[in-house]
């Protein structure tokens, strides 16, 4: 899709860009948090279309990018072993350990499982009691609720032999880490549309008002974007700093109080590591004292494993908005989908995936020729 | 994976004292958690990822997401074969995107086609 006459609706979308050109005044850098929406920012062009003054800066909203490499390497190690049928996304399949990754894993004869939800993982673990089945428990808070239930459900119904890899982290406590870094220079945030249907948006008119950042809570049809966009270069054009939902047709303030509920009851927040980005402090959550027996790096002793990531991948620049992916030197030559470096160049939703499937040739300039400051008739 | 895509209920039952619906998602029929959502009725559209139901979307909203979705290929990265899909990331199958940057389309076309209009 790359003209705006393949926009869903053309005409609505030539409006909001002709508001968006008749609003800004000044240069503007905003961040879109998920993975999702920098997928239809490039494959759209919506980045191009814009007015100059408005950067888009990709944030680090792909929970396949930002799974450290030590807990891809105790994926490995389980999946690895006989007595094991390691369940997972598809997504995590051709993700990069120290050496290899699941795919392989299965090649060389481990039971290596693709499932579409969690709950068929149990499933697989009531079929199978001779063997210990893992799902590798991967996400954001989008994620973490169905994860939770199902080590609920084993819980009630009395599994023993399923267990979770857990590795769930929460976006509020990343655009903390990004507004303190000294080299941040995001003003305005466009969050992530699904992980607030589940949590509300009662984490975020503190941040906002603390950092002094507009957050707008946004979808990732390619409107929504641009909705997303006008609605936070008029709060910066304003010098407002508050929360505002565009995406209202999927997100509810309070969230999903039964989701959050069972998030309470299953998880407790922790630090977690984010990969090529670090520890950020409780940025994610971790089986609770009560589900402490399904938690699989302790059933399977793996929690010693340390990795490094390979130093010409510079992911976790890319993941923090420090550089565009076409700025790493090993983009599109040592690092590609088919032999990726990292894990953004692996998922569907990763930044680095996105600019080679779509962006390939403008592999110098970011933007090409600025458009006229309105492109609509 | 963190895609949610919005499915219509056919119809809800129960499965080891769990909520459970079959959901159709344009065309692909799945099983449901809905206790999440629990006064989701049969009709209704709602949000769902990775096998749980998690938002209630009214359908003109469900219906264009599910299209535009569709046109996308996003349906198919959603249900479609895993392994197959891997498999051609690996070169083992049919990668999609040659490695022979020629062959790739350029999307600065877009740019130069909206100053034209």
């Amino acid at each position: 899709m790359k003209y705006i006459e393949e926009f869903q609706d053309p005409e609505l979308a030539r409006r909001l860009l002709d508001d968006i050109h008749a609003t800004v005044t000044r240069p503007w850098a905003l961040m879109e948090v998920c993975g999702g929406q920098t997928h239809t920012i490039i494959r759209h062009g919506i980045d191009q279309l814009l007015p100059e003054q408005v950067e888009l800066i990709h944030g680090p909203g792909c929970p396949v990018c930002v799974t450290p490499l030590e807990v891809i390497d105790k994926a490995l190690e389980i999946a690895s072993r006989p007595e094991v049928i390691f369940c997972s996304f598809g997504d995590m399949l051709r993700v990069p350990g120290t050496g290899r990754d699941l795919f392989q894993v299965r090649s060389e004869g481990g039971d290596v499982r693709v499932v579409y939800s969690p709950l068929d993982a149990l499933r697989i673990a009531q079929q199978n009691p001779a063997r210990e089945v893992v799902f590798f428990g991967i996400g954001f808070e989008t994620t973490a609720p169905p994860n939770a239930m199902t080590v609920h459900q084993a819980k009630k119904l009395g599994i023993p032999n399923f267990s979770l890899l857990v590795s769930h982290v929460r976006v509020p406590p990343a655009i903390e880490a990004i507004m303190t870094s000294p080299s941040c220079r995001v003003q305005a945030f466009l969050a992530a549309g699904h992980v607030c249907s589940v949590m509300g948006m009662g984490e975020y008119p503190e941040l906002a008002a603390r950092h002094r950042v507009p957050i707008v809570v946004t979808g990732f049809e390619p409107l929504d974007i641009l909705e997303g966009v006008r609605r936070a270069v008029r709060q910066l054009e304003r010098g407002e700093y508050t929360v505002d939902n565009a995406y209202a047709r999927a997100v509810r303030p309070e969230g999903n109080p039964a989701a959050l509920a069972m998030l309470e009851d299953v998880f407790e927040v922790t630090d977690r590591a984010w990969r090529g980005i670090g520890v950020i402090p409780a940025s994610g959550w971790r089986l609770s004292a009560r589900y402490r027996d399904y938690d699989a790096e302790h059933r399977f002793s793996v929690t010693d494993i340390a990795t490094q990531e390979p130093a010409e991948c510079r992911s976790g620049e890319v993941l923090q908005g420090l550089i565009k992916p076409h700025e790493c030197e090993a983009f599109g030559t040592t690092c590609t989908p088919r032999n990726p470096l990292g894990a953004t160049m692996v998922s569907s939703e990763g930044a680095c995936a996105a600019y080679y499937l779509y962006r390939r040739l403008d592999l110098a300039p970011a933007r090409t020729a600025p458009l006229e400051a309105s492109p609509v008739v | 994976m963190c895609l949610a895509v919005p499915g219509r209920v056919l119809d809800i039952g129960e499965k080891d004292g769990t909520r459970m619906a079959t959901v159709d998602f344009g065309g692909v029929v799945k099983e449901v958690c809905l206790e999440y959502l629990p006064d989701l009725r049969v009709g209704e559209y709602a949000i769902v990822h990775v096998g749980f139901a998690l938002q209630r979307l009214d359908e003109e909203s469900a219906k264009q997401t599910l299209e535009l979705f569709a046109q996308l290929g996003m349906l198919q990265e959603e249900f479609g074969d895993p392994w197959e899909r891997a498999a051609a990331e690996a070169g083992t199958g049919d990668w999609p995107f040659a490695d022979d940057i020629a062959q790739q389309p350029h999307t600065g076309d877009a740019v130069q086609e909206a100053q034209q209009q």
